[in-house]
């Protein structure tokens, strides 16, 4: 375990030394930059909505699998369970169709365009 | 994007209909209308959906029987059971009284949600303008009916000290109570449109791919989630009235308390 975390402590120590070799040159004027900008909300977009797919699936994931374990101990509660869970997922997706909805704007509206 | 949309035929019917009554009524007020459509489709969907809903609750109401109760009226009546039973569950038996805005928040929303997979119709819905309305409505539905039950200062003393909570806290606790119900009205709205406009976004993309076939799985998720969103609407906003018309347990002299309904979980 100590060993480990000093491993990641030098990794993320090197990366950090090294970051400017991989920065690009800087973009030269100003309209250039407002492109970059553009180019990158879509970009962000799609990595946004990635990570909010994939962490709200296990998010309700674990909410299924405990639901499912308390019905299998405790048939009869399975109806208020349920609700519980009906609930629970719900609010969990909401939080995911809030990044879908900022990706969305990102992408139809393009409030970045020069 | 422009090129998926096209004009409806109803809306343009409307339009052409009541378009200039509106738009001298709305000139004369200092309304500018910009554009060549006056009433907002979205707008012509949900009085579809009023007027829609009048006439069936009339033609229902007209055919009324105890002994031999047609279909219409059956089904009619389980919506209502569903719905009450949920808020006598949530509630306890005071919440009866809650029926109307509730159950007809219920009907509307899911009407809506179900009318964008019409051919001809949108849903309401997909526009942020509705969404917000439900929301704000609920919101201001359930402010005023836990003033009335606990009267103003037991109503602000109950957003200030929540049960269990010390009363040093109590300045913080109030700032943080009413940054709650601010994100109430904005996840109830934002939950409902994103849901109904993401769907409907994803089946004009998948329209513009190959025709009639390829938007039909999505239509049947479409349906889902159009009901299940029209029932997780009115489960918060019963929640969201319990949290504010629940009175303190009290016990009357043989000991029994007070009849209530079930504890709800934190919801944000």
């Amino acid at each position: 375990m100590n060993k480990r975390l000093v491993m990641t402590f030098a990794l993320v120590m090197a990366a950090g030394i090294f970051a400017p070799v991989f920065a690009q040159a800087p973009a030269g004027g100003a309209t250039a930059t407002a492109d970059v900008v553009a180019k990158w909300s879509i970009i962000t977009a799609g990595f946004a909505l990635a990570f909010a797919a994939g962490l709200g699936a296990l998010a309700q994931g674990r909410g299924v699998s405990a639901a499912a374990e308390a019905i299998a101990r405790n048939p009869g509660a399975a109806g208020d369970i349920r609700g519980a869970l009906i609930l629970g997922l719900v609010l969990i997706e909401s939080l995911v169709i809030y990044v879908l909805l900022i990706s969305l704007i990102l992408f139809f509206v393009n409030p970045f365009k020069p | 994007m422009e090129k998926l949309e096209h004009p409806l035929l109803i809306v343009e019917w409307v339009n052409a209909l009541l378009g200039p009554l509106v738009r001298s009524i709305g000139e004369r007020m200092g309304f500018h209308f910009t554009g060549h459509e006056v009433i907002p489709p979205y707008l012509v969907m949900v009085m579809l959906i009023v007027a829609g809903l009048t006439v069936l609750s009339l033609i229902v109401r007209s055919r009324l029987s105890v002994e031999a109760p047609g279909r219409l009226q059956i089904v009619m009546e389980d919506a209502v059971g569903a719905v009450v039973g949920l808020l006598e569950e949530w509630i306890g038996p005071s919440g009866r009284n809650y029926l109307p805005l509730i159950g007809t928040l219920g009907i509307f929303i899911l009407s809506a949600n179900y009318m964008g997979l019409v051919p001809g119709l949108m849903s309401p819905t997909t526009s942020i303008n509705v969404t917000l309305g439900c929301a704000l409505t609920t919101w201001v539905y359930y402010h005023s009916q836990g003033i009335k039950a606990q009267g103003p200062i037991g109503y602000l003393k109950h957003f200030a000290m929540p049960p269990g909570s010390p009363v040093w806290m109590a300045p913080l606790m109030f700032f943080i109570e009413i940054i709650s119900h601010l994100s109430r009205v904005l996840s109830l709205s934002l939950r409902l449109f994103g849901n109904i406009f993401g769907e409907e976004m994803v089946i004009l993309i998948l329209f513009s791919l190959v025709p009639f076939l390829a938007p039909l799985p999505m239509m049947v998720l479409g349906l889902v989630t159009g009901g299940l969103q029209a029932f997780i609407f009115v489960l918060l906003s019963i929640i969201y009235l319990q949290g504010a018309v629940a009175v303190e347990h009290h016990e009357d002299e043989h000991g029994h308390e007070a009849p209530h309904g079930r504890e709800a979980p934190a919801a944000a």
